[in-house]
């Protein structure tokens, strides 16, 4: 089987299970308590939050755990509004955010605030121009860019962006799920917010750092843990089997990401070649290393998805008919690309050439059946 | 609504889902004369997109979008070569 979903979640990495397991035994215990066990948990807690917050370019303190990277971004948006109410209650976003962004961005509006979509190119890269204006506008408490699309890789202008928004004053927060322990967080960023599965990390950890001088104020309930900015006990293990495993691929990253690079490359350069009608979707440079979409035209997407399965390959697409909502995803709908006989094919660490060679040896034809079982000429 | 091209060809594909309209566009732009329009009607979310994208990637014109009243919409396609 080979596994290239990893924009959905990258496969525990070995150094992160061998944390877990080490940490299940010795720091189980309340990291907020006054004794031996609970002095050794919180330990081992303020060491990873040191170790997650130099991989991210962060301080310490400005480091909160989250028991995900959607409530990190729901937390994020959500609290550095509130905190700066008295500024204005506009919102600006991308229309390529992750959903947990613009879920967000609908709780604000029902709250009376105002959001403003910026859109993007054909490529799914934000308007900058666009972007630049709408952060000047009157009243505007927060923006919001994530690195890089989950869906078809293209990275974002963030420092651009965050110059923008500093000229301005507006807080600019910055989504990295999809690049942090592959690639360096860029510089401005006011929050931040990671997920731990995508890079190797266990489920059920996520990171919200929020700099310092950043206006920040939970929506929730009051709650001691993390300098009150996440409620809730902490999981300590996973958050230890977290930073070991963003260690790890931090440290891999400069090597495994040409190597997978170029098997993306490989993959963009090949398809169209092999398989009539297809789009290659995204930014063919400034992406990243590991993400791939293309659209099949007349291919039902989750046809070719359980095909594809069949033949021992785990991907995910972007198509309607693969999606709990009935509608295409908003990323290519926002980019004007095909939305029909999408796959995304992202690699994991490990990801070998001769799986590539595989996947790109079974597709043409498997596209081709489909599409003669469609009744296309 | 008044400059709208009246379509030499309707294909209804109301109720069907993406990629099936897209289907039934290809095969039969080329029942129309060049530079005549072609319309699709279609209410799956997905060809509000995708209609305009196979436009994109076929070289034909996609002349306009126009809400229908029942729901779903009608995407005017020029039949380019």
């Amino acid at each position: 089987m080979a596994y290239f979903d990893a924009a959905s979640t990258e496969p525990l990495h070995p150094q992160a299970r061998e944390a877990y397991l080490a940490a299940l035994d010795v720091g189980w215990a309340d990291p907020a308590r006054l004794y031996n066990q609970a002095r050794r948990a919180h330990m081992l807690l303020e060491q990873a939050r040191t170790e997650v917050a130099e991989a991210l370019g962060a301080r310490p303190d400005e480091v909160s755990f989250t028991s995900s990277g959607t409530q990190a971004v729901h937390l994020g948006v959500l609290g550095t509004l509130h905190g700066r109410r008295r500024t204005g209650r506009h919102l600006v976003t991308s229309a390529v955010e992750h959903s947990s962004v613009l879920h967000a961005a609908g709780v604000h509006e029902r709250d009376g605030g105002t959001v403003e979509t910026v859109g993007v190119g054909l490529s799914g890269r934000v308007d900058l121009p666009a972007f630049t204006a709408a952060v000047a506008a009157e009243g505007t408490a927060l923006a919001c860019l994530q690195t890089a699309s989950h869906e078809v890789g293209t990275l974002q202008p963030v420092a651009e962006a965050a110059a923008a928004c500093r000229e301005h004053g507006v807080p600019l927060l910055v989504d990295a799920a999809q690049t942090a322990g592959r690639l360096p967080m860029p510089e401005g960023w006011s929050v931040l917010t990671a997920s731990a599965h995508k890079w190797g990390g266990p489920a059920g950890v996520g990171v919200l750092a929020v700099r310092k001088g950043t206006r920040f104020r939970s929506f929730l309930p009051e709650d001691e843990r993390e300098r009150r900015r996440v409620p809730g006990y902490e999981n300590v293990p996973a958050i230890v089997a977290a930073a070991a495993a963003l260690r790890a691929m931090s440290a891999e990253a400069a090597q495994e990401n040409s190597r997978l690079s170029a098997l993306v490359d490989r993959i963009r350069n090949t398809v169209p070649k092999i398989v009539p009608d297809v789009e290659v979707i995204g930014e063919p440079i400034e992406r990243a290393p590991h993400i791939v979409t293309f659209s099949c035209l007349y291919v039902d997407g989750e046809v070719l998805l359980t095909e594809l399965d069949k033949a021992g390959f785990a991907v995910s697409s972007g198509s309607s008919c693969t999606a709990s909502t009935l509608r295409p995803s908003h990323v290519l709908e926002a980019m004007g690309v095909l939305t029909h006989g999408n796959v995304r094919v992202s690699l994991p660490r490990g990801a070998s050439s001769a799986e590539v060679d595989r996947f790109l040896e079974v597709l043409p034809d498997m596209v081709r059946r489909i599409r003669q079982d469609a009744g296309v000429a | 609504m008044t400059e709208v091209t009246q379509p030499a060809l309707t294909i209804d594909a109301l109720g069907k889902k993406c990629p099936i309209p897209i289907i039934m566009l290809a095969e039969q732009i080329n029942h129309v004369p060049l530079n005549a329009v072609v319309a699709v009607l279609a209410d799956d979310p997905a060809a509000y997109t995708d209609v305009p994208a196979w436009c994109r990637l076929k070289s034909h014109p996609h002349v306009g979008t126009y809400e229908l009243p029942g729901g779903g919409w009608a995407i005017h396609v020029r039949r380019n070569y």
